[in-house]
C-alpha cells in the first residue's frame, strides 16, 4: 500500500523514464533510419505525461520520504516544459534530415533531458535538485555538440560543459553550507531551521545561499554569469537553440523560484537583494549587448538574458503576485520564442541555412505571411500593446510596484523601450527594405504549425486572458503555505 | 593505545601517499601512489567498523578504477611542459581570486553557528549500529530511503553513455566487421574437414 502512494505522484516521470529506456532499445535494434518514427513517440510520450499530470489532480503529493512533490506549481511548470520540448524536437527532426545528421539518439536525449527538468521542478530536497538538473543538463551539453563535424559546434558544447561543470560545483558547494547548517538538505527542514534563527542569519547561510542562487543563474543564464549563452547558441545547432531557450530556462526559472520562496521564505530580505541585482544586471545586458548583434541566433540569446531579468523582477517581489507573474511571463515567453525560432528555421536559400539578420530584409514583399508572423512575435517581445508580451511585462512591473520596488521597475521600463529598438528594426528589415533574395519554399508542416500556435497566443491573449492568469495564480499559491 | 597508533599509521600514509600523487612528476607513479592512498584509506574506513566501505574501496577503487586510470596515463600523451605553459600567465590573476575565495571561507569557519536541530537532523538517517550490520544500513538507505536518488543517477550515467557513444562512435567505410550471426549461421556442409598427414600437403 505503501508503495503504490508513494509512485502516484511520480507518475509521469515514470512513464516518461519507461518510455526513453524503451525508445532506446527500439532505436538500437531498428535497422535503417529510426529518427522519425522515434521521434514521433517522443511527441507522444510527452503528451501522455501532459495527460498524466493532468490526471494526476492538483492536491499536493510528496513522494520517497519527501524528496518529491507534485503540486499545482510542479504541474504548471511541467506542462510548459513538456510543450516546449515537443515543440522542439517536431522542429528538429525536418531540419536534421536535411542537414542529413538525423540519428534517433536526438529525440531520446531531448526525452530524457526533459525528464531531468521534470524531476527538477518538482524537487523538494536539495539531493534530488541536483539529480534532476544534472540529469537535465547532461544531454544539453550533448546536443550542443550535436554537430561534432562542426567546429563551432563542437566549441558550444565544451564551452557549456565546462561552465555547466563550474555552476554545479558552485551549486554544491553552497548547499553543503546549507546542510552543515542545519542538517538536512530537505526543503521542509531548511525552511524550519531559518524560522528558528532569531536576528540575522549567520555569515554562513547567506553565503551559502548566495552560491545556490549563483549556481542556478548559471542555468537561467542570468547576467553576469551568462557569458556561455550568446556562444552556445550560435555554435550549436539552430533546433537544439530553440529547445536550449524555452525548456532548460523555464525549468531552471521555476526551479529558482521554488527554492527562493519554499526553503529560503524566512530569509526573503536576504535573497531578494541578490535576485534584485541579477535582474538588473541581466535587464541591462540584455538591452544594451543585443544592439550591435548581427547574427540572429545571437540576438536572441541576448534577448533570453533580457527576458530572464524581466521574470527575476517578478521572482524579486516574493510575494503570490510575484509568483503568478512569473508563470505567466515564461508561459508568453515559451510560445513567442518557439514560434521565432520556427521563423528562424525557416530562414533557408538554395537548400543552406541563413542566420544573418540583414537575410530578412524585405521579407514582406517575398513571404508577406512570415514577415507578419514575425513582425507580431517582434512587437509582442518588444512588450507593445496589445500583444501577449506587453501583459507579461504588466504582470511583472506590477508584482515589484506592489511589493515596493520602484527603481527597479523603472529600470526595467527603459531597458524594454532599449530593447524595443533591436525588435523593431527588424520589422523595419523586414517591411521597409530592399527585398534580397526569397526563401525556400515550401515551408513545412511543423514551422508553420509553430508559428500560427505562437502568434495565435500572442494575438488570443488579450481576448482570452482567464484561462492563463487564473491557472497561473492558482500554482503560485502552492507555493505559499497559507494560500 | 594500539588503536590510535594503527589510525595514526594509515592516517599518515594516507597523506602522505595523496601528497605523492600531486607531486610524482611520472604519471604512472602517480596512479601506484594512488592506489597505496586508497589501501590507507580503506584501512581507516575498517578501524571505523565500515568494513563493506572497506572492501569496495579495495575492490571498485583500486580494482577497476585505478587500473582504468592506469590504461588512462599510458594511452593519452601528455605534454606536462605544454601544460604548465600558461601556468605563470594566469597565476597572478588565479592565485587573487584563489585568495579572496580563502579569505571568504575562514570568514565562513570563524562565523560557523549551526541551528539547534542541526545535529539531531544529522544523525536521523542513521540506524542504530548495535542493530543493524552497516551492509544493511548502507542498502535500507540507498535502496529504500534514497532509490528515487539512486534510480535517477542510473539514468545520469545511462545519458552519459548515449552521449558519449553518440559524439564519438564513427561508422568508418571499407572495414570488414564480424558478424556473429553469420558465423553461427553457417552449416557445417560448407567447411569441409580433412585429416592431413605430416609431411605431405593435400
Amino acid at each position: 500500500m505503501t508503495v503504490t502512494l508513494d509512485l502516484l505522484p511520480v507518475l509521469p516521470e515514470l512513464f516518461v523514464a519507461l518510455c526513453g529506456l524503451i525508445l532506446v532499445l527500439v532505436g538500437v535494434f531498428r535497422s535503417g533510419d529510426a529518427t522519425r518514427p522515434i521521434a514521433t513517440l517522443c511527441i507522444m510520450t510527452m503528451v501522455t505525461a501532459m495527460l498524466l499530470i493532468w490526471a494526476l489532480g492538483p492536491d499536493r503529493q510528496t513522494g520517497f520520504g519527501g524528496l518529491f512533490v507534485a503540486d499545482r506549481f510542479a504541474a504548471f511548470s511541467k506542462q510548459l516544459i513538456l510543450i516546449g520540448s515537443v515543440l522542439s524536437i517536431a522542429l528538429a527532426i525536418p531540419y536534421l534530415e536535411r542537414e542529413k545528421t538525423a540519428r534517433f539518439e536526438y529525440p531520446v536525449l531531448v526525452l530524457f533531458s526533459t525528464l531531468g527538468m521534470m524531476v527538477m521542478v518538482s524537487a523538494n530536497d536539495f539531493m534530488s535538485l541536483y539529480m534532476g538538473l544534472e540529469l537535465s543538463s547532461l544531454p544539453l551539453y550533448v546536443l550542443a555538440a550535436y554537430h561534432r563535424d562542426n567546429p563551432r559546434a563542437a566549441e558550444a558544447g565544451v564551452k557549456y560543459f565546462v561552465l555547466g561543470a563550474l555552476a554545479s560545483g558552485l551549486l554544491l558547494y553552497g548547499v553543503s553550507l546549507l546542510y552543515g547548517f542545519s542538517g538536512t538538505t530537505s526543503f521542509l527542514g531548511l525552511s524550519r531551521s531559518f524560522e528558528d534563527v532569531s536576528g540575522p542569519p549567520a555569515i554562513g547561510i547567506v553565503v551559502g545561499l548566495v552560491f545556490v542562487v549563483a549556481g542556478l543563474a548559471f542555468k537561467v543564464s542570468a547576467a553576469p554569469f551568462h557569458m556561455w549563452t550568446p556562444d552556445v547558441y550560435e555554435g550549436a545547432p539552430t533546433p537544439v537553440t530553440a529547445f536550449f531557450s524555452v525548456a532548460p530556462k523555464i525549468a531552471a526559472l521555476c526551479l529558482l523560484t521554488r527554492v527562493m520562496v519554499e526553503p529560503f521564505a524566512a530569509m526573503t530580505d536576504q535573497w531578494r537583494q541578490v535576485v534584485v541585482a541579477l535582474a538588473l544586471i541581466s535587464m541591462l545586458v540584455g538591452a544594451f549587448a543585443a544592439l550591435t548583434q548581427a547574427n540572429i541566433k545571437r540576438l536572441m540569446a541576448y534577448s533570453s538574458i533580457g527576458h530572464a531579468g524581466y521574470v527575476l523582477v517578478g521572482l524579486a517581489a516574493g510575494s503570490v503576485l510575484g509568483v503568478q507573474s512569473v508563470l505567466i511571463y515564461m508561459t508568453i515567453y515559451l510560445f513567442m520564442n518557439i514560434a521565432v525560432f520556427a521563423v528562424i528555421l525557416s530562414m533557408r536559400r538554395m537548400g543552406r541555412h541563413v542566420e544573418a539578420i540583414a537575410d530578412l530584409a524585405g521579407l514582406s514583399k517575398t513571404n508577406p505571411a512570415m514577415a507578419f508572423v514575425m513582425a507580431v512575435l517582434m512587437f509582442s517581445m518588444a512588450g507593445i500593446p496589445p500583444l501577449a508580451g506587453f501583459w507579461g511585462k504588466f504582470y511583472v512591473f506590477m508584482a515589484a510596484i506592489e511589493a515596493g520596488l520602484y527603481p527597479l521597475a523603472v529600470i526595467g521600463l527603459i531597458t524594454s523601450v532599449v530593447a524595443a529598438y533591436y525588435y523593431l528594426r527588424i520589422v523595419k528589415l523586414m517591411y521597409f527594405d530592399e527585398p534580397v533574395e526569397s526563401f525556400d519554399r515550401p515551408v513545412g508542416t511543423a514551422p508553420v504549425v509553430a508559428m500560427s500556435v505562437g502568434t495565435l497566443v500572442v494575438l488570443g491573449f488579450t481576448f482570452l486572458p482567464a484561462p492563463l492568469v487564473t491557472g497561473a495564480k492558482a500554482a503560485a499559491a502552492a507555493l505559499f503555505p497559507t494560500g | 593505545m594500539s588503536t590510535a597508533l594503527i589510525f595514526y599509521l594509515f592516517a599518515g600514509l594516507t597523506v602522505a601517499s595523496g601528497a605523492m600523487v600531486v607531486s610524482a612528476r611520472n604519471p604512472v607513479h602517480s596512479v601506484l601512489w594512488l592506489i597505496l592512498c586508497f589501501f590507507n584509506t580503506a584501512g581507516l574506513f575498517l578501524l571505523l567498523g565500515a568494513e563493506f566501505l572497506a572492501m569496495v574501496l579495495v575492490i571498485v577503487y583500486v580494482g577497476a578504477v585505478a587500473v582504468l586510470f592506469l590504461f588512462v596515463v599510458m594511452m593519452l600523451d601528455v605534454n606536462r611542459a605544454e601544460l604548465r605553459a600558461g601556468f605563470l600567465h594566469y597565476l597572478p590573476l588565479g592565485g587573487l581570486v584563489g585568495a579572496v575565495l580563502l579569505g571568504e571561507l575562514v570568514a565562513v569557519a570563524f562565523a560557523w553557528r549551526p541551528s539547534e536541530s542541526a545535529e539531531g537532523l544529522t544523525r536521523a538517517p542513521q540506524p542504530d549500529p548495535m542493530q543493524v550490520t552497516n551492509t544493511q544500513a548502507l542498502g535500507h538507505l540507498l535502496y529504500t530511503d534514497y532509490i528515487f536518488l539512486f534510480q535517477t543517477a542510473g539514468l545520469i550515467l545511462l545519458v552519459a553513455m548515449i552521449g558519449a557513444i553518440l559524439l564519438t562512435h564513427r561508422r568508418r567505410g571499407g572495414v570488414r566487421r564480424q558478424v556473429i550471426a553469420d558465423q553461427i549461421a553457417r552449416s557445417p556442409r560448407s567447411v569441409e574437414l580433412r585429416k592431413v598427414q605430416s609431411g605431405r600437403g593435400i
